[in-house]
């Protein structure tokens, strides 16, 4: 760039810098520093002739390098680098010097000190800013579709929103229906709306949406490429149905004579070998369960086969791989169970009538195993009564550690579904705290707890053991009235501890985005960016980013949906400014950068018969590790190269001459 | 008795905890003593031990690394990095008897009164240590 001639202003900002030091006497230092034209003070550098005087000096004097002394960069670096673009300069030729966060507003009782200290950050600056360059933005175009994992509300949620903006959008979800676990839950506190009616609708308007592509019974398996531009491998599980045949007549599941036990109903109840999930599953599509059918099992049957009025039966069918190209990624995998099974104390999976909230929704549903009757699953009686355990593994450090968020909502909830299946029977209900902060919670709760025959006790129940005719006896120390209870039950419900899906990992590691201490997705910022993630492109929603209830869930997942649809309409990516670049030359080839890169952003390629690093523009985040792993120094960081980092370091160390 | 001694210390900060951190305490009004010297960095990971050592062969009498606490690195483990290479770099140090003049200390965003506890406590460390004056030994050889 030739001679290097800079401009310095010093901001008196009102009586913020200009009370405590003096601004034109640090001008007048700065006027004498190596390659400095021009030196003055202002009373507000960011007010507009404080914009123009810089402005006009740049032009007039043919500044290549200006730097502010002023607030903290955090606040007008952004202002002042639209000054040099107006002037027609690159805007990192701007070097900010923070003289009033960092001097006057903290050494207000030394003043000497206060101007002896902003002279020499002037002067580091000045030393630094003989190394600027000029930096480029990359900009790429962006895909202009969406791909939604999950089809739980979350993902059904985010999927419309996306769509109805006119973004192409491709829903996976596992299962073979979307829905979620709230398509297993008979109501809906606190309103007590019926779920599925609620929520088919919206399942079908995913279903018949244009801009909507679902692969339901399919999975992510890879994940390539950057925000913007992702490639996404999916692989179609085998159904053994020919889904673009098949019409959903359900023929083929009414006479299917193998039974299994049906994941829908947390397997109490039982379904076909070849079954919808539930019957108003979207897509309308069965699916064949191998290890169950006859015709895998015994080479028998093959009735569905025969009666299929179309012929859509294929047991040969296998894995199909299908690639993805879409702009940004919305995560909706929702939530799992934690395994009560690991409450040994409780003998859940070894006494029958222990049983979890998710299951008495079963219990409860029309649907369900007992036609929505509730029931003791030993014998099939009535319970005269009922313990519903809350926080089972929850907020407990021997198995998880936080709150569910809606285990408490639940169990309320669930007194009432006792209560109208069998209105005399008593409810115990063990609790910790009763967490119920939501719209209408409170109120909720309060009603419930008021019905007669029903007992809250503040207390964790000791072991549960099983008397002879299948009913369960505890000791419990209520904690409220200091007493030692002992309690027989009927039924005990555990409101389980909520975790993240077991398969999750592996999807998160494909992703490449961090997980909370909980094993949860991590959001960019807990309070103000709680749908998005370190990775540009990739969107959280619903409870994959920590337990949420539905009105949550759906809130959230409008987020995550319009952060996208901003993030896609933006048209194109830009790469950060504090991108890491190799000298070439320099390069060895050796991966340690590679290797330190949280962001997968760097490649060893072989180029004219040697290695050499190169740096994935959109991908690349700018912190600089690698720059500082680089054994050779061929890896460098715009704006923070080690020649700027160290001139400033080094006149700092020495102090101003 | 001759005039106090004041040391003069560098102080690397991350632009997405530390610094922040340190922006608050000014605008929280918190006072520290004068003698630090803030270079921003976008993350801690960036900090080369060789520039940690350039600082106090230049004449600054104490270093102070800062970045996010472990968990909350604006770039996922940025902050692991650094406390492994510190750990190292402790190590040269220590053969070089320069041990106790750097620093490793974690400020979030939030933590403008602790950065002003972790300064003066650092500024008062390194006044007992005296001056290194690495410099003059260096300029005199
Ligand atoms: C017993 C109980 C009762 C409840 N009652 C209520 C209530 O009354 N009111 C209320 O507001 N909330 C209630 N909740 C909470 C409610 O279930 C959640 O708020 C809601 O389900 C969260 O929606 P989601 O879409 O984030 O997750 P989920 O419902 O878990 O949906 C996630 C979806 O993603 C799919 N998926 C997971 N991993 C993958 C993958 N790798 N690839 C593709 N697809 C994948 C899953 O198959 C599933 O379809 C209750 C919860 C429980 C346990």
């Amino acid at each position: 760039m030739g001679e290097v001639r800079i401009g310095v202003y010093i901001c008196h900002c009102g009586k913020n810098i200009g009370g405590v030091i003096n601004p034109s006497r640090v001008a007048e230092f700065a006027s004498k520093l190596p390659n400095v034209v021009v030196a003055r003070d202002y009373m507000y550098m960011c007010s507009s002739p404080g914009q123009m005087l810089i402005e006009e000096d740049i032009k007039r004097h043919n500044l290549n390098r200006v730097i502010v002394a002023a607030c903290s960069p955090r606040m007008h670096e952004p202002t002042f680098q639209g000054v040099l673009k107006k002037a027609g300069l690159n805007p990192w030729l701007l070097e900010m010097v923070n003289i009033r966060e960092h001097v006057t507003w903290v050494h207000e009782d030394v003043p000497d000190k206060a101007e002896e200290k902003a002279k020499e950050l002037v002067y580091a600056a000045v030393m630094r800013a003989q190394h600027l360059y000029e930096i480029t933005i990359h900009r790429l175009p962006v895909v202009k579709s969406a791909l939604v994992i999950g089809g739980g509300i979350a993902g059904i949620r985010a999927a419309l929103d996306l769509a109805n903006a006119g973004i192409k959008v491709y829903l996976v979800e596992k299962k073979q229906s979307i829905g979620g676990k709230m398509a297993q839950l008979d109501k809906t506190f606190p309103t007590l709306d019926c779920s599925k009616c609620i929520l088919t609708p919206l399942m079908v308007d995913v279903a018949r949406h244009p801009n909507i592509t679902i692969y339901a019974y399919s999975e992510v398996v890879d994940v390539s490429g950057s925000a913007g531009d992702f490639k996404v491998k999916v692989r179609l599980k085998p159904t053994y149905v020919d889904w673009s045949k098949c019409t959903g007549c359900g023929y083929c599941t009414e006479r299917c004579p193998a039974r299994a036990p049906r994941e829908f109903d947390e397997g109490l109840g039982t379904r076909k070998a070849i079954y919808f999930d539930f019957p108003q599953a979207v897509p309308r599509r069965p699916v064949i369960d191998p290890k169950y059918c006859l015709w895998f099992t015994k080479g028998i049957c093959r009735a569905c086969e025969k009666l299929c009025p179309v012929g859509a039966i294929d047991f040969n069918q296998k894995d199909r791989y299908i690639e993805l190209n879409v702009g940004a990624i919305i995560v909706a995998t929702g939530y799992e169970l934690y395994d009560m099974t690991k409450l040994r104390e409780y003998g859940y999976g070894k006494y029958k009538n222990v049983i979890t909230g998710l299951q008495l929704e079963r219990l409860s549903d029309a649907d369900g195993p007992t036609k929505g009757k509730i029931v003791r699953l030993s014998d099939g009686k009535e319970p005269e009564t009922v313990a519903i355990v809350l926080c089972a593994g929850s907020r407990d450090e021997k198995h998880v550690r936080y709150c569910c968020r809606f285990g408490c909502a639940a169990a309320i909830k669930h007194i009432y579904y006792v209560k109208h299946s069998v209105p005399e029977a008593k409810v115990f209900v063990l609790y910790t705290d009763i967490r119920a902060f939501g719209k209408g919670y409170e109120e909720f709760y309060q009603r419930l707890r008021g019905m007669d025959d029903v007992y809250f006790i503040r207390g964790r129940p000791a072991e549960i053991f099983e008397a002879k005719d299948g009913s369960l006896i505890f000791d419990v120390f209520d904690s409220n009235t200091g007493q030692l209870l002992s309690i027989k039950a009927d039924l005990v419900v555990l409101e389980s501890a909520v975790v993240p899906p077991k398969d999750w990992e592996s999807l998160r590691r494909m992703l490449k985005i961090s997980c909370d201490p909980g094993g949860f997705a991590l959001e960019l910022h807990p309070k103000l960016r709680p749908f998005e993630t370190t990775a540009d492109g990739i969107f959280l929603a619903g409870a994959i980013q920590g337990p949420k209830d539905i009105p949550d869930t759906v809130a959230h997942a409008a987020a995550a949906a319009a952060a996208a649809i901003g993030f896609l309409s933006k048209g194109e990516v830009e790469s950060t400014p504090y991108l890491a670049v190799v000298n070439e030359d320099l390069c060895s080839g050796c991966g340690l950068c590679a290797s330190v890169c949280p962001f997968d952003a760097i490649e060893i390629k072989e180029e004219g018969g040697r290695r050499i690093a190169k740096v994935n523009v959109i991908r690349c985040k700018g912190c600089g590790a690698c720059a500082a792993t680089c054994p050779s120094g061929a890896m460098q960081q715009n704006y923070f190269t080690d020649t700027q980092i160290v001139s400033e370091v080094s006149a700092l160390a020495g102090g101003a001459k | 008795m001759g005039e106090r001694f004041e040391p003069r210390i560098v102080v690397f900060a991350c632009n997405w905890c530390s610094y922040a951190g340190i922006d608050l305490a000014g605008v929280s009004r918190i006072k520290y003593p004068h003698n630090v010297r803030i270079v921003k960095v976008m993350c801690s990971g960036r900090v080369h031990p060789e520039m940690v050592l350039k600082a106090l062969v230049d004449g600054a009498d104490g270093v102070l690394i800062t970045g996010c606490h472990p968990g909350d690195c604006h770039y996922i483990s940025g902050n692991y990095k650094t406390m492994r290479r510190y750990l190292l770099l402790r190590k040269l140090l220590r053969q070089l008897g320069l041990e106790e003049r750097v620093r490793l200390e974690w400020i979030s965003a939030s933590e403008g009164d602790r950065w002003a506890k972790v300064a003066t406590d650092f500024v008062e460390h390194i006044r007992r240590l005296g001056p290194l004056r690495l410099k003059e030994v260096m300029s005199a050889e």
